[in-house]
């Protein structure tokens, strides 16, 4: 493995100083152009099965119950209860709390091979100590959770704190250990330039990430087509670097079939058809799923399905 | 030097936009003297599947309205087709022919339609609901209310009366559209949607997509979001096959002759009975 940073904040900020910046302009062209390819018939049947098994199947609200926890485990186990073709999502992805009973129905669902994940330091915001980011993750590991949902402090970065960033997310890396997947949120809405986005997906990466995420899903804008590439970008550079795949998560916006597959375009055409599948490359959402499995019983029956077959979450 | 003509760009109406085709085609329409009028969008199927989408989104809001406030509303949509009675004139005359006449009746007929809706409104609950007598210590109640998203494929011949006669009483009971306008004859259609536009009607409660009835009429009918479909405007050859094609989610389909009628109110609606204790 090469080591392209020593730890230290210094060797940090020389690296980053050398990061070569983002073509704005160029970014959203490119986005845009991709996001016009048009996928049909068995590509667009198999990107469909592709992205069900990439969402991260996500319930985050103050209003968040266990009986709404239940729900969406036996959907993700089972999308669609009268298709037995249809595979399991990636993940389920609760609130801290809530992960022994997300964990506890997807075992009893036949769903034991699906992680649970939990968002953790202080999610959305991460305005809490160290040592309550700290707790919070041990508790989320200890409940059953192997993937944790970590956000930056987005005001230590904004403020070039980003010795301070980096530590954060070594020490909840160390936390996880091999116990979990880490995936870094970047909470691009609040990142305001591309430049921002490439340098905080390095941070993330040289940190230890396993996974890089755009958003909380709190702030818009989002997982937008040309953030989500600036950030594939960044994986890709960061593997020509070192060998190492660190995977991509957009989550937020993305609510229809065919925003799901313009990001797979864009995963296969910037990071690479590495990159397709749910080991490097997941969608959080939650409406999403519903029109995904929408369009798969379109494909299947040749007419346009509706809301009331698909269940109300 | 003379001026450059301003031509008009006649476009869909969907979720109160007013999008090209997302398929980027148009087609011909040629006046009842054989001249070329306009080249209006030709929707397709996913056009019509984001109408259909719209109009589901618009359906808590509009059915959840009172019936007045619906009735307030219809009455707005006549008031505001007055302002462009001219126009619609000028449209029935180019495109169907006959005497302006006629066109001015036509247009006074379709106007006057909508009041006749608007003022049943907060009626027909009244007259189609009822208190049934039952033995227990209950008391019962029928209401009619609305269906959901209804499909219409208006009369073709008449192109501003076969619409509105179509439309309003859909609406009139809280269902949302997803309309066909007349193939031949879409322009008064296109009008009344900037009409429609500017008449307080709730973004998505009517969509209108102007384009083939062939290419569309079976994608409506087996749409399995839509509740309803009125298929006055096709002949019975097709009506057959939009009939099986509707059969999977057992819509209501129905063909009506008259354009004044409570019956083409209560075609799309449905019967709620309440059981409520006596005594609580």
């Amino acid at each position: 493995m090469v080591t392209l940073v020593d730890g230290s904040e210094a060797s940090l900020l020389q690296y980053l100083a050398k990061l070569s910046g983002v073509d704005k302009v160029g970014a959203d062209q490119r986005a845009a152009m991709l996001g016009t390819r048009s996928i049909k018939t068995s590509s667009k049947s198999w990107a469909i099965d592709m992205a069900i098994r990439m969402v991260d199947l996500t319930t985050l609200e103050g209003a968040d119950s266990e009986g709404k926890v239940r729900a969406i485990c036996a959907k993700a186990v089972r999308p669609d209860p009268n298709d037995f073709t249809v595979p399991s999502v990636g993940a389920v992805c609760v609130y801290n709390d809530l992960v022994k009973i997300a964990r506890k129905n997807l075992d009893l669902n036949g769903g034991s091979h699906i992680p649970v994940a939990a968002v953790t330091t202080a999610f959305p915001s991460g305005r809490a100590s160290m040592k309550v980011k700290i707790q919070d993750t041990r508790d989320a590991l200890t409940d059953g959770a192997t993937e944790i949902d970590m956000v930056i402090d987005r005001g230590a970065f904004l403020s070039g704190k980003l010795g301070l960033v980096f530590d954060e997310i070594k020490a909840i890396k160390e936390i996880c250990g091999e116990r979990a997947h880490l995936k870094v949120i970047l909470e691009t809405g609040e990142l305001v330039t591309y430049d921002n986005v490439r340098k905080a997906s390095f941070i993330a990466m040289l940190a230890g990430a396993d996974f890089i995420k755009t958003s909380t899903g709190k702030v818009t804008p989002a997982a937008t087509p040309p953030v989500v590439l600036v950030m594939l970008e960044a994986v890709r550079d960061y593997y020509l670097q070192t060998g190492i795949r660190i995977g991509v998560k957009a989550a937020g916006g993305i609510r229809t079939t065919k925003d799901a597959i313009k990001q797979l375009v864009l995963v296969n055409e910037v990071a690479g058809p590495e990159w397709l599948n749910p080991q490097l490359f997941r969608i959080g959402a939650s409406a999403l799923l519903n029109d995904l499995l929408m369009q798969r019983m379109k494909a299947d029956t040749g007419y346009y399905s509706g809301s009331n077959y698909v269940t109300l979450d | 030097m003379s001026r450059i003509d301003v031509k008009k760009t006649y476009k869909l109406f969907i979720g109160g936009q007013f999008p090209r085709s997302e398929s980027g085609r148009s087609y011909e329409i040629t006046g009842a003297d054989g001249k070329f009028i306009a080249n209006p969008a030709l929707a397709s199927r996913k056009d019509l599947r984001d109408a259909v989408t719209a109009a589901k989104s618009a359906l808590p809001g509009w059915s959840g309205a009172t019936a007045f406030n619906r009735g307030q509303i219809l009455y707005r949509i006549a008031e505001i087709m007055e302002g462009r009675r001219d126009q619609f004139v000028a449209e029935i005359l180019a495109l169907e022919g006959g005497t302006t006449k006629a066109a001015t009746a036509q247009v006074t007929e379709a106007i006057d339609l909508w009041v006749w809706y608007a003022g049943w409104c907060d009626k027909i609950s009244t007259i189609a609901g009822a208190t049934n007598p039952i033995a227990g210590p209950y008391y019962n109640f029928t209401i009619p209310e609305e269906l959901g998203v209804v499909g219409v494929i208006a009369e073709q011949k008449e192109s501003l009366l076969g619409l509105i006669a179509a439309i309003a009483p859909v609406i009139s009971t809280g269902n949302t559209a997803v309309v066909i306008a007349s193939e031949k004859r879409p322009l008064p259609a296109i009008t009344l949607s900037e009409a429609l536009a500017t008449s307080d009607l709730p973004a998505g409660v009517l969509n209108i997509l102007t384009g083939k009835v062939s290419e569309l009429a079976p994608w409506l009918a087996s749409h399995m979001e839509i509740d309803g479909l009125d298929v006055t405007g096709v002949n019975s050859k097709i009506e057959s096959e939009l009939r099986i094609a509707g059969a999977e989610n057992l819509k209501r389909i129905h063909r009506f002759n008259k354009a004044q009628s409570p019956e083409r109110m209560l075609a799309f609606m449905e019967a709620k009975t309440v059981w409520h204790p006596i005594g609580v």
